[in-house]
């Protein structure tokens, strides 16, 4: 159990925040919730109670981000085992959290697709911060599903403008340059449709266990963002490798900043 | 009124002194930081010197096969410092490393790809064997550890972002071609086309389409991708070896021999 959810470290928290808040402070973090079913196995417990033990690292590490003031968080829900229940309702109410629940929903089963609809209809009013729950979510399939978005769109556009004869014959794509159809698509088009579209692009992706992987997820939001692999298990993550992780961002900030910048 | 004035003045000096306060203790913390990250660089060259002069003896025999694709990130900075890039390569060559992606953002390598070619013996351009590039993705395919060892030369593949995003907003417009002839009213064609074995084809064929690399090297300051194209990178290990102008033989054994282990132990 991390010493730091005590009441007394509270204060001291609170100082180290106020220091490090002279820095900058990341927009963004993600987490990788990795090392749950090792806990398990490695503290000898009863299958699920790894789970249950990181879910309550979860809601530790979520007040750790927003009261040092991160806006956007994102959680991979690698099973949805680690998502069985909801946010605590004090954690979303007391800092104002818009949950919003990023991927292929329809591949989830009804009852829990209804819960996440549910709670994101409960927190569609907060603004303060936002919790993404990636779930049934790969990089590679929002890339894929982005891709599709936009040419179904782009297809509309142009039977509509050919539908209200301002076309030129534009359905068959006659009246297009070569030039000009390998550019229909643009990036922009491509990204709005991307399940992560309502956050920034991450400042900080955390994944614990030592796994140096991304494993297909926010491959194309990372460009410019801090990897952090701590060797703790994700049930053992704590304050100290969320301290880690924001010294390590502010001292390389600028350099990424700037590389940002020139993207 | 005069009262009222100091006291605004005093409230205000306090908040200044407060404020030095505060990013005096921020610098130092950072200051620790920086001697913490110092003492374990130290301890780190001193590790890589042992590596380098055979002294530690695991380290001897590597288990090269497992690493069938090599990719490395360079920042912008080490990206001009070409005779340490094909130094890093010949020691890539010598430890038996044959596919190397060499990426950096601004394409400041595909510049100057032509000297390093020149100056790496042996070495062939990846995209120059498109006709054997199907052949490579089977031999990358199939584990087939013998036909990877008979392998002469080693292949070099330069990327930048153009090979990322943009190649996939490119690779957008080839499926949007195929979806204007085909498949606007059938729903059966649309889920023919818009699956990611179809992306994967149309990264081929506007020219961006390489293998995904087993694990990643980041030279620069931090271990960040740098926009890597995001679908080659699914399973990737990503390490980061600092910068460039302190590259050193020993680190980058070590990379790969804990990349050996790794995949020995978990797989994918």
């Amino acid at each position: 159990m991390d010493i730091w959810v005590l009441p007394e470290a509270n204060l001291l928290r609170k100082c180290i925040f106020c220091i490090l808040s002279v820095g900058p402070i990341p927009n963004h973090i993600a987490f990788i919730m990795d090392g749950n079913r090792r806990f398990t196995k490695k503290c000898k417990l009863m299958k699920g109670a790894g789970h249950k033990v990181g879910f309550s690292a979860l809601m530790s590490i979520l007040k750790y981000c927003y009261e040092f003031g991160v806006r956007y968080v994102t959680v991979y829900v690698f099973s949805i085992e680690n998502f069985k229940r909801s946010p605590e309702e004090s954690i979303v109410n007391r800092y104002g959290v818009r949950v919003i629940f990023s991927g292929n929903l329809k591949l989830l089963s009804e009852p829990v697709r209804l819960a996440a609809e549910r709670a994101m209809l409960a927190t569609d009013k907060n603004s303060k911060a936002v919790l993404s729950i990636c779930v049934a979510y790969t990089s590679t399939n929002e890339i894929m599903h982005a891709v599709q978005e936009s040419c179904e769109e782009k297809w509309d556009e142009i039977t509509i403008l050919n539908s209200s004869g301002a076309g030129y014959g534009l359905i068959s794509l006659g009246g297009y340059e070569q030039d000009e159809m390998d550019h229909l698509i643009k990036l922009n088009d491509i990204e709005k449709h991307m399940y992560m579209a309502a956050s920034p692009d991450p400042d900080i992706i955390i994944r614990t266990s030592s796994e140096t992987r991304l494993s297909n997820f926010l491959l194309w939001q990372s460009a410019n963002c801090y990897l952090y692999s701590p060797s703790v298990l994700w049930p053992e993550i704590g304050f100290r490798q969320f301290l880690w992780a924001i010294l390590n961002f502010q001292r390389i900030h600028f350099y990424l900043d700037k590389q940002r910048q020139q993207s | 009124m005069d009262f009222s004035n100091e006291s605004r003045v005093l409230h205000r000096c306090s908040a200044h002194i407060g404020n030095l306060l505060l990013r005096s203790l921020w610098h130092l913390v950072h200051f620790i930081i920086s001697i913490c990250n110092f003492t374990l660089d130290i301890a780190n060259v001193l590790e890589s010197y042992l590596i380098s002069s055979g002294l530690l003896g695991r380290y001897k025999s590597l288990h090269i096969a497992k690493l069938r694709y090599l990719a490395i990130v360079i920042e912008s900075e080490g990206a001009y410092q070409t005779l340490k890039i094909i130094e890093l390569l010949q020691w890539l060559e010598a430890v038996g490393v044959k596919h190397v992606c060499l990426y950096d953002n601004e394409g400041i390598l595909k510049k100057s790809k032509d000297f390093i070619l020149e100056n790496l013996d042996g070495a062939i351009l990846f995209q120059v064997l498109s006709y054997w590039q199907p052949s490579i993705y089977a031999m990358l395919d199939a584990h087939e550890n013998n036909v990877l060892l008979d392998q002469q030369h080693m292949t070099l593949e330069f990327v930048s972002f153009s090979d990322g995003k943009e190649a996939v907003a490119k690779a957008a417009n080839v499926l949007f071609m195929k979806y204007s002839k085909s498949g606007v009213t059938d729903q059966n064609q649309k889920e023919k086309i818009f699956t990611e074995s179809q992306m994967t084809e149309a990264l081929k064929t506007v020219g961006s389409g390489g293998p995904e690399p087993d694990l990643l090297l980041v030279y620069g300051p931090a271990r960040c991708h740098l926009g890597f194209p995001a679908w080659r990178i699914k399973y990737t290990e990503i390490v980061h070896m600092g910068l460039l102008k302190s590259m050193n033989y020993g680190s980058l054994i070590k990379a790969i021999y804990k990349f050996t282990m790794v995949r020995q132990n978990y797989g994918k």
